[in-house]
């Protein structure tokens, strides 16, 4: 089955990440991308999104495209990037989930 | 319900256990199809609930059971010709395979669903309950457990939650989902049991048949045992608990010849085979407690020192208020009320809502003379409680005292 995973970041996590110095933020940075390596088998494409600041919102209703500033949930948890995978079922993604070395919230959906 | 309706209602309560679960994890295996083997498997029940009772119990009812599921199901999946094909094929007896009931179980209790859907899931599928009296046990509305059911089956299908037993690196998180829910079952018989075992199907025997279950099943998981033993030793105390009247009478009232001794030896016997592992857990040192009462000859001969022993243990691996609460009751047999006390007025912001602390409070406030605070904790307790068993007894404890 194909899942997306979605990573979320919390305010107290990006907190935490900027208050690193550099060799740690490199090191989170590889345990990242080692994660990805380790589960290149089961990860058919990812993505990091930027910034919740760079978001603009489309919202489409009575007839017109009203277009706003920032992500469409304004709150402390906010996606910021994502996972596809292919595996046998929930208990893979979970398994895999379980390891992720990052941002403390992760949501898995099936794909249709 | 009169005994023998009661009697014909318990058999088929219990033929229906120890059939359903079995045939429900055949049919998913042969379908391989979670939800259409449950819809199955809960038509062939409805059918045999309306038909037992007037026919009698079959000789063989799993084969009885299994005739009917194929038979509806043939009916309900027509337009499904890959399942139509397979159920057309099985015949009694079915292929069964030793792990079969225990992947159900899993599967039920996933902890991508919510809880109060594992609960119904499990009910209905392993332990063969219909809607209609999962609804009636829980005091909630059937279109209620209706719409847990289907949600929860449409999930396992879409979110793919897998039909098989966790791997051994999630195993110990997920039994314990699956103790949670069997403990759940079993607290909500028990609580809201009133003395008349006929009025309803039994979840505490549901409950206590899951777990033995279980322990057939994985006999090298010391917390399975542990829960085994913890429900049998509440049972064994059950024929106690209530007067003539259907009123609740506490452990220190209770006529312990009433229990059953022989139930109590063995849950102990269960307790030491659990202990041999050397893996403590919250469900072994809860039997132990409750063992330490069933063994103890009067109320006076109860050894609390060990009890207290035993919750500073529970404590350790898993710190909770309700276990501070109980140990602080245990406290109050060591070091006096008044320990007992400030042990419990710290617990405030945490169970404040809680009527058992209230009770228990208000109990201790009495041991110390103060009548008119302990009376003011006993309305707290009697306006938090929802059980009408537990009501009386506090309301009646209000009578007297004031």
């Amino acid at each position: 089955m194909k899942y997306v995973m979605l990573f979320v970041e919390t305010e107290a996590f990006a907190k935490e990440l900027a208050e690193m110095n550099d060799d740690d933020r490199q090191a989170a940075y590889e345990r990242v991308g080692r994660w990805f390596a380790d589960h290149a088998a089961q990860i058919t494409h990812h993505a990091h999104l930027r910034p919740a600041h760079t978001a603009t919102t489309v919202r489409l209703e009575g007839g017109g495209a009203v277009v706003s500033d920032g992500p469409f949930v304004e709150g402390k948890e906010v996606v910021s990037g994502y996972a596809e995978l292919e595996v046998a079922d929930l208990d893979e993604a979970l398994a895999i989930a379980r390891s992720w070395p990052a941002c403390p919230l992760i949501e898995i959906r099936p794909l249709t | 319900m009169n005994s023998s309706q009661a009697e014909v209602h318990n058999e088929l309560a219990r033929v229906l256990r120890e059939h359903a679960g079995r045939l429900s994890a055949c049919l998913i295996r042969v379908l391989g199809d979670f939800a259409a083997a449950e819809d199955v498997m809960q038509d062939a029940i409805e059918v045999a609930l309306q038909r037992w009772p007037e026919e009698g119990i079959p000789d063989n009812p799993g084969a009885w059971l299994l005739t009917v599921a194929r038979r509806r199901g043939l009916d309900l999946l027509r337009r499904q010709a890959r399942y139509r094909g397979k159920l057309a094929q099985l015949s009694w007896p079915v292929p069964s395979e030793p792990d079969d009931r225990l992947k159900l179980i899993f599967t039920c209790c996933h902890p991508a669903l919510p809880e109060p859907a594992q609960v119904a899931l499990t009910l209905r599928t392993v332990c063969g309950l219909t809607t209609a009296q999962i609804a009636a046990a829980f005091m909630i509305p059937e279109s209620t457990v209706g719409q847990r059911i289907t949600r929860a089956k449409r999930k396992i299908t879409e979110a793919g939650i897998p039909y098989r037993i966790p791997s051994d690196a999630e195993l110990p998180a997920r039994l314990n989902q699956v103790l949670a829910v069997v403990y759940l079952l079993f607290n909500e018989g028990y609580l809201s049991s009133t003395g008349d075992r006929s009025h309803a199907r039994d979840l505490a025997d549901d409950a206590e048949w899951l777990a033995a279950s279980l322990a057939w099943l994985m006999p090298r998981q010391p917390e399975v045992l542990g829960l085994l033993a913890l429900i049998r030793l509440h049972q064994a105390r059950a024929a106690a608990r209530f007067d003539p009247d259907g009123d609740l009478i506490l452990l220190r009232d209770q006529d312990r010849t009433r229990w059953d001794h022989d139930a109590i030896t063995d849950a102990t016997h269960l307790i030491e085979r659990a202990a041999t592992h050397r893996d403590p857990g919250p469900y072994q040192l809860q039997a132990a407690i409750v063992a330490c009462h069933a063994e103890a000859p009067t109320w006076d001969d109860t050894d609390w020192t060990q009890i207290t022993v035993l919750y500073d243990m529970h404590l350790h691996i898993a710190p909770s208020p309700v276990i501070r609460l109980h140990r602080a009751i245990a406290l109050r047999h060591v070091q006096g009320p008044a320990q007992a006390l400030s042990e419990l007025d710290a617990l405030t912001a945490d169970l404040d809502r809680h009527h058992l602390f209230h009770a228990a409070r208000a109990e201790i406030l009495r041991d110390l003379d103060r009548h008119l605070e302990a009376h003011t904790a006993d309305r707290r307790a009697l306006a938090l409680t929802a059980n009408p068993a537990q009501q009386a007894l506090l309301a009646e404890r209000l009578d007297q005292t004031w």
